[in-house]
């Protein structure tokens, strides 16, 4: 295990990373030609997994709060201001009550959550807002969410982000070149991405939702390792269909692989419509199943979402108090 | 453990199923069981019990009535009582009364779970969301069948008193494969759960009584082996339907032999799961998981026999392993836990035994490094690598988590080491190509084929084996042949139809002379063969006048024309409608002959020409019968699970061997190698020994019908002499002998060790001029077995 290390970065400091970074590897189609991934039997195992294990009593509150730890907080909407960011940033710093965590015994824990994700024009509030905490800003990029513009668009993107104070940033993959099986493209594309990312930690959006099969969604993943990505992620949160089990598993099973050929860990991020604390331990029970401890940190694994904190400071009430909680009371993003 | 701990270690926790409920229902009780016999709880006779104990933790759970016969015969007694009337209520009456089954085991499915996991020892998450949600299925799916068997089954009715005995591994599961069919289709019965798992079995009696099911239809008695064999042997029971070790099932086949009783037995298996190199390895893990790691692996279908490509076998292994590491063992109630107890101390021995076994014949052995817990009867997964099949832990049934692997290098070498046990229950396949999964799963002898899947299970499909896994169905439309008959069996006459007569009193001789010697050879292989003995035995018309020499076929006779038939691969493989072509040509070739043929009939028999003219048409009738069939007896596709298409497909038997009788000597050869052989069988066929040259005569139209040569092979001799032969015979499938009671009994006898399918007539006749009774589908039923082929799909 490569030893922590801190980046300057713009000022601030990166995230500590017990791994080493991914640094991709040559093109190699013999790494993902051959792929077929069964889609019923993954969707089975999908189905089974969280049914053979459950988590409850005091191990479901420690699970909820490295669930909180894991979270991309997140708003990418066009009428974001200053105002709702900064909001966000708030409670990235302070996602549980206080009272909360000290019925915990979980204040000196210092949990914050994972990242804030906004868009570019958003990154230099965030940044005021998350002064003075090592929280990492992340921004989504190459024309998110659709990715519908040219390639110098979307490097320049990536730059101006970095430059404007993004740890990491979140990046589109063109969906017609996973589509149309243009694979050495794709590579090039993504490497490119990597390359405009320098010390920020990239995450690659598949957009699984608008993929057209498990088979090309493995394949797309293999290509975004090799050509550096940090993390593979489900979805933009946009397409009709988000993070799903089965689709995560497929992509976590690509991780796997690639770590025993390349030593690499890969981060992994479902992101899109996981809105239950019920979900969230769903996706670290397929975690630690399938990919094991490492993969429960944040150096690893993300959730992107904006309603899944609500629901989880709600069941942590619960736990603490046995009553059940409601929304307003606690504080919002 | 505080959080800040689990935090960091991020560790699962005990979560454990409360008990509470299921250990209420023991203490209402006072743990202690009465029998269910008419509606009534009775206690046992003898007033012995014995402790039904939860193999996790060693507790006794509760008391369990011991049967004596005297208990059997009550509940024998009761379900006879109250069998007219359930038949007469009617298929919707009955309809009802399953389906308020139904609903009463969704209301109480977490009591059954937890129940049926204390009992068993199984994980609870298996119970809770496999077992009792199948459960609830069968009952609705054979809700349906009561309804609709006024429509659907025509021509069949119930069979009577039931008996029904089933194992321990999916206690309530297995039940409702029992009972569910049986009493939709207006059978009572009597049902004996495993000694060591009694209590679901006892909450379904509750159940029956609480939806007011009549009284005696449903009767459940407990106890070991004697109560068992009270209920095998008793006489008014009608139908015996085991699942259990093909050791007893033999006992039972032997028991049963020449009483009429109908028999299924589901058995046991060493399944082979096949992984071709283009599969989806991570899904084939979990498909090893469900295959050997469900259920402790006390599966009888459990895919027990990896056989991998060789190309892609250590890649594979590894991955197995790393999954077995994560595999969790413990508290079967908690739910958590992938793995739960061993039913009972001497099941543990037995694998513990097999495994020391193993290892003594050079298997490579692999079991995780977390240890099991020691307070019950636990067992860690294992994974034997380098294992030849002449291991022992290769072909014998462990009944545990112990999966045993070894590699192949080609398609047709993977379907030879599959193929290479006695057992056929169930298999896998994994392969992401369809045209190899579609080219495998024909050439595999089981009754499942599950592709890209494993161990999955719904009440629309037939479940059941070949060769010594058993016989019989159950699910779906194939598993109601086990609970149903033709009405017209019931009509079968204990007096032959036919009247022969004797020649010089019927003033009708034959119109023409027969002409010069004709040597009547047998015909083995598709060549006229002269008998291995080199005796001959002389045949005489009524008036006792010599009519010609028979060959007297021996033992070797019959080894050769096996081997024949076995060889006679060409015939199976065509298409229905080539098949036809062939049979329809023999009809050709018959027409052409039809004098000579009646001429013989009236010259063997002493029947009246007319009338043997008219045996003669009503043969060519029977061929093209069959002939027409070939290309229409056909499958069905399931209504199973989600995004699966299920190919329920008849298949051949193989071998079949054919015992004449010794009327309607064309007919009667006709009317039974015909279905056979539509079916793609090929067939041994032992003529009536008074009669044979209308078959021997038959050998010169097969010759010139383009029939492939082993297809028919005909064996003329002492017919019983024979006959005890063929049923000894191990690679011949099946035998179907008419001829005496006391025959049939040893047909059934003699086909027990290898477990043969048998159609015997007990002594009785059939009409063969009679269309009902001399033909149709029950005779191509007969002549094959459904095989359900699982497709999942999606992409």
């Amino acid at each position: 295990m490569a030893k922590a290390k801190s980046i300057k970065q713009n000022g601030s400091t990166a995230i500590q990373s017990h791994h080493r970074r991914n640094e991709g590897m040559a093109y190699d189609a013999n790494t993902f030609k051959e792929i077929k991934i069964n889609r019923s039997a993954v969707d089975r195992r999908a189905a089974t997994i969280t049914k053979r294990r459950s988590i409850k009593k005091q191990w479901q509150a420690a699970w909820l709060l490295k669930a909180v730890t894991c979270i991309d907080l997140t708003t990418l909407a066009g009428d974001d201001t200053r105002g709702n960011v900064t909001r966000l940033c708030a409670k990235a710093r302070s996602p549980i009550r206080k009272d909360l965590l000290e019925s915990l015994d979980m204040y000196d824990a210092h949990i914050t959550t994972g990242a804030v994700c906004v868009y570019h024009n958003m990154i230099a509030d965030a940044r005021k807002a998350l002064h003075g905490t090592n929280i990492p800003i992340a921004a989504v990029s190459t024309g998110f969410p659709a990715g519908q513009i040219s390639l110098k668009d979307k490097i320049q993107q990536i730059e101006a982000s970095v430059k404007a104070g993004a740890r990491e940033i979140d990046i589109v993959i063109s969906r017609d070149l996973v589509i149309l099986s243009k694979w050495r493209a794709l590579y090039n594309e993504v490497q490119a991405y990597r390359q405009a990312c320098g010390a920020a930690h990239m995450k690659t959006i598949l957009a699984t939702g608008e993929l057209p099969s498990y088979t090309k969604v493995a394949k797309a993943s293999w290509i975004c390792m090799m050509a550096g990505a940090d993390f593979i992620k489900t979805s933009t949160g946009k397409e009709t269909v988000n993070a799903t089990l089965s689709v995560s598993l497929v992509m976590i099973r690509c991780i796997r692989e690639y770590e025993a050929m390349t030593g690499f860990k890969v981060g992994f991020k479902p992101a899109g419509g996981i809105r239950k604390a019920k979900d969230a331990l769903n996706w670290l029970i397929l975690m630690k199943e399938e990919l094991g401890h490492d993969w429960l940190q944040p150096e690893l694994f993300r959730f992107g979402a904006s309603g899944l904190l609500g629901d989880i400071e709600r069941q942590l009430e619960h736990f603490v108090t046995g009553r059940y909680s409601a929304s307003f009371r606690h504080p919002m993003a | 453990m505080d959080i800040k701990e689990i935090f960091e270690s991020m560790e699962y926790g005990p979560a454990p199923e409360n008990g509470s409920v299921a250990q209420d229902f023991l203490d209402q009780h006072q743990r202690k069981f009465g029998m269910y016999i008419d509606g009534r709880w009775e206690r046992p006779s003898q007033n012995t019990y014995f402790d039904t104990i939860n193999p996790a933790n060693h507790q006794v759970l509760a008391q369990i009535s011991d049967a004596s016969s005297e208990d059997v015969n009550k509940a024998v007694a009761a379900a006879k009582k109250a069998l007219p009337k359930w038949v007469n209520i009617g298929g919707h009456a009955r309809a009802k009364y399953l389906y308020a089954i139904a609903r009463q085991v969704q209301k109480h499915t977490r009591l059954f779970a937890v129940l049926e996991t204390l009992d068993n020892g199984k994980p609870i998450r298996e119970t809770r969301d496999i077992d009792i949600p199948l459960v609830a299925r069968h009952f609705y799916h054979h809700a349906g069948w009561a309804q609709l068997m006024a429509q659907e089954l025509k021509d069949y009715k119930e069979i009577g008193v039931v008996g029904q005995i089933i194992p321990w591994n999916f206690p309530l599961l297995m039940l409702s494969w029992k009972i569910a069919p049986a009493i939709a289709m207006g059978n009572t019965v009597v049902l004996k759960p495993a000694e060591f798992t009694s209590l679901t079995a006892l909450l379904f009696a509750e159940i029956c009584d609480q939806i007011g099911l009549p009284n005696g239809v449903v009767n459940i008695i407990t106890g070991d082996a004697k109560a068992g064999s009270a209920i095998v042997d008793h006489k008014d029971i009608k139908k015996i339907a085991f699942t259990g070790s093909t050791e007893v099932g033999k006992i039972i086949r032997r028991a049963t032999a020449g009483t009429g009783k109908k028999l299924s037995l589901e058995l046991g298996g060493k399944s082979p799961f096949i992984v071709f190199e283009d599969a989806d390895l991570d899904s084939v893990v979990e498909g090893v998981v469900d295959a050997i790691w469900f259920n402790q692996g006390q599966v009888c279908c459990a895919g027990s026999r990896l056989l991998v490509e060789e190309s892609i076998a250590d890649k594979l292994y590894g991955k197995i392993r790393r999954r077995m590491e994560r595999l969790r063992m413990g508290n079967p109630l908690d739910k958590g836990v992938d793995i739960g107890a061993i039913v009972a101390p001497v099941q543990l021995k037995v694998i513990e035994d097999l495994v020391q076994q193993g290892v003594d014949e050079g298997g490579t052995i692999w079991q995780p490094s977390w240890s099991c817990p020691e307070d019950g009867c636990f067992y860690p997964p294992t994974l034997f690598t380098d294992v030849s099949p002449s291991a022992t832990i290769a072909q014998v049934e462990i009944f545990g988590p112990v999966l045993v692997a070894m590699s192949f290098r080609t398609h047709k070498e993977a379907v030879k080491l599959a193929n290479n046990t006695r057992y056929g229950l169930a298999s896998s396949i994994w392969t992401e190509d369809i045209n190899l999964a579609l080219d495998i799963a024909p050439q595999i002898k089981a009754g499942t084929v599950w592709v890209n899947c494993t161990n999955v299970f719904d009440a629309a499909a037939g479940f059941g084996g070949v060769r010594e896994s058993g016989f019989g169905r159950e699910g779906g439309r194939e598993g109601l042949w086990e609970y149903i008959q033709l009405r017209q069996e019931a009509t079968l006459s204990a007096k032959s139809y036919y009247e022969a007569k004797v020649l010089k009193s019927s003033g009708d001789a034959a119109t023409v002379a027969l002409g010069i010697d004709r040597t009547a050879k047998m015909y083995i292989g598709g060549k006229q063969s002269r008998p291995d003995g080199g005796y001959s035995d002389a045949i005489y018309d009524p008036s006792g006048k010599y009519i010609g020499d028979i060959s007297r076929g021996n033992r070797k006779d019959i080894r050769n024309a096996v081997e024949a038939a076995n060889n006679a691969n060409k015939w199976v493989k065509m298409t229905g409608h080539t098949r036809a072509q062939v049979m329809y040509y023999m009809a050709e070739n018959l027409s052409i002959r039809a004098e000579e043929f009646a001429n013989r009939i009236n010259q063997m028999t002493g029947r009246v020409m007319s009338k043997a003219k008219k045996e003669v048409q009503q043969a060519i009738d029977r061929i093209y019968t069959y002939a027409a069939y070939a290309d229409k007896y056909d499958g069905r596709v399931h209504h199973t699970t989600h995004m699966n298409v299920t190919l329920a497909m008849p298949e051949a038997l193989g071998v079949l061997g054919i015992v004449c009788p010794d009327d309607f000597p064309l007919l009667r050869f006709i009317s039974t190698v015909m279905p056979a052989i539509a079916m793609g069988n090929s067939v041994i066929v032992i003529p009536s020994e008074k009669y044979p040259f209308a078959a021997t005569d038959f050998y010169q139209v097969l010759e010139t019908s383009d029939l492939p040569g082993g297809t028919i092979n005909i064996v003329t001799g002492d017919k019983d002499e024979l006959a005890e032969v063929l049923a000894k015979h191990d690679d011949v499938e099946g035998v179907w002998y008419f001829g005496s009671k006391k025959g049939s009994k040893q047909i059934e006898m003699y086909a027990t060790d290898n477990m043969k399918r048998t159609w015997v007539n007990h002594g009785k006749y059939r009409n063969w001029e009679d269309n009902d009774q001399g033909a149709g589908e029950q005779f191509l039923a007969k002549a094959s077995d459904i095989k359900n082929i699982w497709i999942p799909y999606g992409i």
